[in-house]
């Protein structure tokens, strides 16, 4: 980022320095930093990930923006572009490479499918949403959304890293430094943990509605 | 001889290397003679995309961007009349033709009731596009009768939250329509006027002889 | 339009008196074969008749009827008309059927899936699991009375919609809240995972013991679903000694995205868009076959027109799809991103022609039934004839130049994964992976549909059969389908794109049909069934990446871990077609 965008606003630099010195917060120095080497996972579900292919080719090339590292390792990589649709069977994995991802870590629901199901929702063996097990940071619609479009998201999220600051953020806080999302399990149907005595309970009155 | 073909292979890539250079060398005449810029402008990226390109490939989004064509999908918006004192006159008369014919069904329609007589008034009380089911196959602007539900170009659409539209955030002008699509804008028109006067004529010359109650 | 599937040529009631009859059903053609004698009947109809490549194997529920059904469709790699059978069996559990598996071992991956899906169990077959979901699921999910959970209607359009159609999303009409379903009184806690025993004790070769009584432990690993070389999230589990496979299965299903249960409520050009997603590399080539299926059910011409678009836009289509393989195979091979990037522009460029016409890049939705949804503008034509005849022969010429002499990638492909065309057949490989083992089968010559039949060019073959004929194979097809293309733009006619009117409900007959195409990946079929209800019964994909994995294992026995990355690039696989 150039100098002038740096130091925008907070503090009056004398007109006859500006271009000697330059006077920023410490988080937009942090965020600067970030924002612009988001190195997403090399992790490619469906459709929506040949656009994301495209994106990081020639005619598009994220690498303009310092995401074009793609890391097939989750521990090196900040962000997860989901990019395509999320099945019951994959996502235990899924779930698992988020857990391994190290903080600061960035979930971009790429496509429809990521996003709600898109027109794969109805079917038996299709996550409607990946939002239901990590927490999403941007949606991006469309079924697949344009390499531009996948730009316009991405941009998106640098305006969301853009506002975080380093006193808040809560991998430098005290308690466990990442958050962990138990792994679902793979039984007659997927079977999210966290939600075991609902599903329980959900079966039981099933149980007495049927009788009745 | 090893190594031949590597070297081989190697020529492919130094020629793309001088073309870059050799590119932006031709360019930069063009713009001394013809003011045309290579970068940052729609020549430049119409070239850039034709069958000549060669050289720098990269389209800088968001700088400057493709030409799109005028067919693109995404997702749909409904049209609206604008009518006197800016009133929006929504094309659509709610027929339903976009909810079945809709893949994914991600397309729910309220139809509207007269107050009075409870009868159904064409057009909608509500209307929702779930976009995060919608797969942008375009179906519903091809097969809606009215041209009242268009697929839109605006792809910057990226949000913090889920997409589900509501009537509200789908109207958007004919104005609009026709800036973006003008020659479908422009067929589309002529077929409404084409039908509307066929219809004139119609109800002209049934009103002439006036016709005893409609037989079969 | 295909050659219709004809029973003339074979007689098969005849040569098996009592244990065949031929199709009665109209609309249906075919024989049904006594389900006890279907192994000698197959063994004939492939030693005899001479159909030695077994495409297809699927089963549909005639629930109506109380009936199950196996269909199998058998080619002959000479060319010429399928012949297609089919063996019925009452539908009361157990539904039991023989295994084709000991006479085309290419039915093994096929025959899972019908158990897996329908719960037919084929006898004798030695590793029946489940393949696309996973073991301990509830349910065969493809039979006609069984329900996902966010089931709302049998068919569509859904009355929810309208005209009373309030928002409601599908989570808030389950019980559980999400696209889960239980038993009653399921006790989440209670479960024990099945934690893929039958997977690893189907690779088998865990211990060996050498000749001096020493017994050694082999590794197994996993490759996938996240694998930077698996194209996507197939895995294989292997059994390995020292660098040496000894064992292998592919284990695929992690992006099944239940396409056929989908397709099956859809109306029939509801599908359309459907299929742009299988292969989503090669949209226009999926769109052609599932039009042939079912034009072929309605019985209805194409407009002239329209055929040479359908031509030009699906050879447009693979010359991209090759170009691709390329640049990925590389990638794989370790040679980082420059022929993937001078791939992807080219990509670009073609698919700049298909935003054009159909209005998206990848998920094309172009192909209507009769025709296409719109003409090519004669800027698009031009600049496709720009591309045709000047811009891709150059620079496939510099692919060419670039790779097919280098050294290293000549000493990594060369004699490596070899596969004669003897086994190929018989593992129903089929597209570019059969004609790089010698076997010079192609529909567009061998059965031609559309208007192959028209043009000039040559089926690629190459001899060997091994990764480096694999690789220049693809090249060929390029320049043949340049040929294909460089004709069709020049004698596409004038005239209408579509010889039906456009209408959002088609009236199709009862009856089935099977259109086939050769896609870039091989063998691309619709098996499309039909009970005159604006539905289709049954709707079902022939993939050829599911299927020509099957020889997977047979080829990799023995060979080194790092050229099954290789290998797998070069079986250029598309999950959303291998899972549908
Ligand atoms: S959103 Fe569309 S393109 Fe993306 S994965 Fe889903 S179906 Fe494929």
């Amino acid at each position: 980022m150039d100098n002038e965008r740096l130091s925008l606003p907070q503090y009056d630099i004398p007109e006859d320095i500006q271009n000697a010195v330059t006077i920023t917060t410490l988080d937009r120095l942090y965020n600067w930093g970030r924002r612009s080497s988001v190195w997403p996972l090399m992790f490619g579900l469906a459709c929506c990930a040949i656009e994301m292919i495209a994106a990081q080719a020639s005619r598009y090339d994220m690498a303009r923006f310092g995401m074009e590292v793609m890391r097939p390792t989750p521990r090196q990589a900040d962000m997860m572009l989901v990019s395509g649709t999320v099945t019951k069977k994959m996502l235990p994995a899924i779930v698992r490479l988020y857990n391994q991802m190290p903080e600061p870590k960035y979930v971009v629901a790429m496509g429809a499918c990521a996003s709600g199901g898109g027109p794969f929702k109805e079917g038996y063996n299709v996550v409607a949403g990946i939002d239901k097990f990590l927490p999403v940071d941007v949606y991006i619609p469309g079924c697949p959304p344009t390499p531009q479009a996948l730009i316009a998201g991405m941009i998106k999220l640098q305006e969301k890293i853009d506002k975080e600051s380093i006193k808040k953020v809560r991998w430098y806080r005290k308690g466990p430094d990442t958050v962990e999302v138990p792994i679902p399990i793979l039984g007659p149907d997927l079977i999210d943990p966290r939600r075991n005595q609902e599903i329980k309970a959900a079966a039981a009155q099933k149980a007495t509605k049927e009788s009745a | 001889m090893y190594g031949k073909g590597i070297l081989k292979g190697l020529s492919v890539t130094a020629k793309r290397f001088w073309n870059t250079y050799w590119d932006d060398a031709v360019w930069f005449w063009r713009r001394i003679t013809k003011g045309e810029k290579r970068y940052f402008s729609e020549e430049g990226v119409k070239h850039r995309s034709s069958k000549n390109a060669r050289g720098i490939f990269t389209v800088q989004y968001p700088e400057e961007q493709l030409i799109i064509p005028e067919e693109f999908r995404y997702v749909p918006f409904l049209v609206y009349d604008e009518g006197a004192e800016g009133k929006q006159e929504i094309r659509c008369t709610s027929c339903g033709i976009c909810a079945k014919v809709c893949p994914p069904q991600c397309i729910w329609i309220v139809r509207s009731n007269d107050p009075n007589t409870g009868r159904p008034i064409p057009a909608p009380t509500e209307f929702y596009i779930d976009a995060d089911i919608c797969m942008n196959c375009g179906f519903c602007a091809e097969y809606c009768p009215f041209d009242a539900i268009i697929m839109d170009h605006d792809f910057d659409i990226a949000s913090y939250e889920r997409n589900i539209y509501n009537l509200e955030t789908l109207l958007k002008p004919a104005s609009y329509y026709k800036s973006i699509r003008p020659t479908n804008y422009a067929t589309a028109e002529a077929e409404r006027k084409a039908k509307e006067a066929a219809k004139a004529a119609k109800a002209a010359g049934a009103a002439a002889p006036s016709a005893p109650a409609a037989t079969p | 339009m295909a050659a219709p599937v004809s029973t003339q040529t074979v007689d098969l009631a005849a040569r098996f008196p009592g244990a065949v009859t031929a199709e009665a059903r109209p609309g249906y053609a075919g024989f049904i074969v006594e389900k006890d004698k279907l192994v000698e009947v197959a063994t004939a109809i492939r030693d005899e008749f001479g159909f030695d490549l077994l495409t297809t194997v699927t089963a549909v529920d005639y629930l109506p009827e109380d009936k199950m059904e196996v269909v199998y469709h058998a080619y002959k790699t000479t060319g010429g008309p399928g012949l297609v059978f089919r063996v019925q069996v009452p539908r009361a559990d157990p539904i039991e059927v023989p295994s084709l598996i000991d006479v085309w071992p290419g039915v093994d991956l096929q025959e899972r899936e019908a158990w897996d899906l329908m719960g037919i169990r084929f006898s004798g077959h030695p590793d029946l699991r489940r393949i696309l979901m996973w073991e301990g699921y509830e349910g065969h999910p493809l039979r006609k009375d069984w329900q996902e959970p966010f089931y709302e209607e049998d068919v569509k359009p859904f009355k929810s919609r309208w005209p009373e159609g309030k928002h409601v999303m599908a989570e808030e009409k389950n019980p559980f809240r999400d696209n889960v379903k239980f038993l009653e009184n399921f006790d989440p806690e209670k479960w024990i995972p099945e934690n893929e025993e039958m997977l690893y004790s189907s690779l088998k070769r865990y211990t060996v013991q050498s000749e001096d009584g020493m017994s050694t432990d082999r590794i197994v690993i996993n490759m996938g679903p996240q694998h930077p070389s698996t194209h996507g999230v197939f895995r294989a589990a292997l059994t390995l000694e020292g660098e040496t496979i000894v064992g292998l299965k592919p284990v695929v299903g992690y992006l099944h995205r239940n396409h056929e249960k989908i397709g099956e409520r859809n109306t029939f050009i509801q599908n359309m868009p459907y299929t742009d997603r299988l292969d989503y590399f090669n949209s226009m080539s999926n769109n052609l076959g599932y039009a042939i299926a079912v034009e072929k059910l309605m019985k209805i011409p194409v407009a002239e027109r329209a055929e040479y678009i359908r031509v030009i836009m699906v050879e447009l289509s693979r010359i991209q799809n090759h170009f691709i393989f390329i640049g990925m195979l590389l990638n794989d091979l370790g040679a980082m991103y420059t022929p993937a990037l001078y791939a992807f522009e080219e990509r670009e460029l073609i698919l700049d022609i298909f935003e054009a016409v159909a209005g998206s890049r990848m998920m094309c939705n172009y192909l209507r039934f009769g025709g296409v949804v719109r003409d090519v503008p004669e800027d698009v034509m031009q600049k496709i004839k720009g591309l045709v005849f000047e811009r891709l022969p150059a620079k496939t010429d510099e692919m060419d130049r670039l790779l097919s002499e280098n050294e290293v990638l000549v000493a990594r492909l060369k004699g490596v994964h070899v596969i004669d065309g003897e086994t190929a057949i018989k593992y129903s490989v089929t597209g570019p992976v059969l004609r790089a083992a010698g076997v010079p089968y192609d529909i567009r010559r061998a059965d031609p549909y559309s208007i192959y039949d028209r043009f000039e060019f040559d089926v690629a073959m190459r001899p060997n059969g091994d990764l480096f004929d694999n690789y220049i194979i693809r090249l060929d097809e390029i320049r043949q389908s340049l040929r294909i293309l460089q004709q069709a733009v020049k004698q596409i006619p004038d005239g209408p794109i579509n010889s039906q009117k456009p209408q959002y409900q088609v009236r199709v007959p009862a009856g089935e049909a099977y259109g086939r195409i050769e896609s870039p990946k091989g063998e691309l079929g619709y098996y499309v069934v039909s009970n005159g209800k604006p539905n289709p019964w049954r709707y079902h994909v022939r993939a050829p990446s599911f299927v020509n994995i099957t020889c997977l294992e047979q080829m990799c026995i023995g060979t080194k871990i790092a050229d099954f990355v290789a290998l797998l690039g070069v079986l250029d696989i598309v999950m959303g077609e291998l899972d549908r």
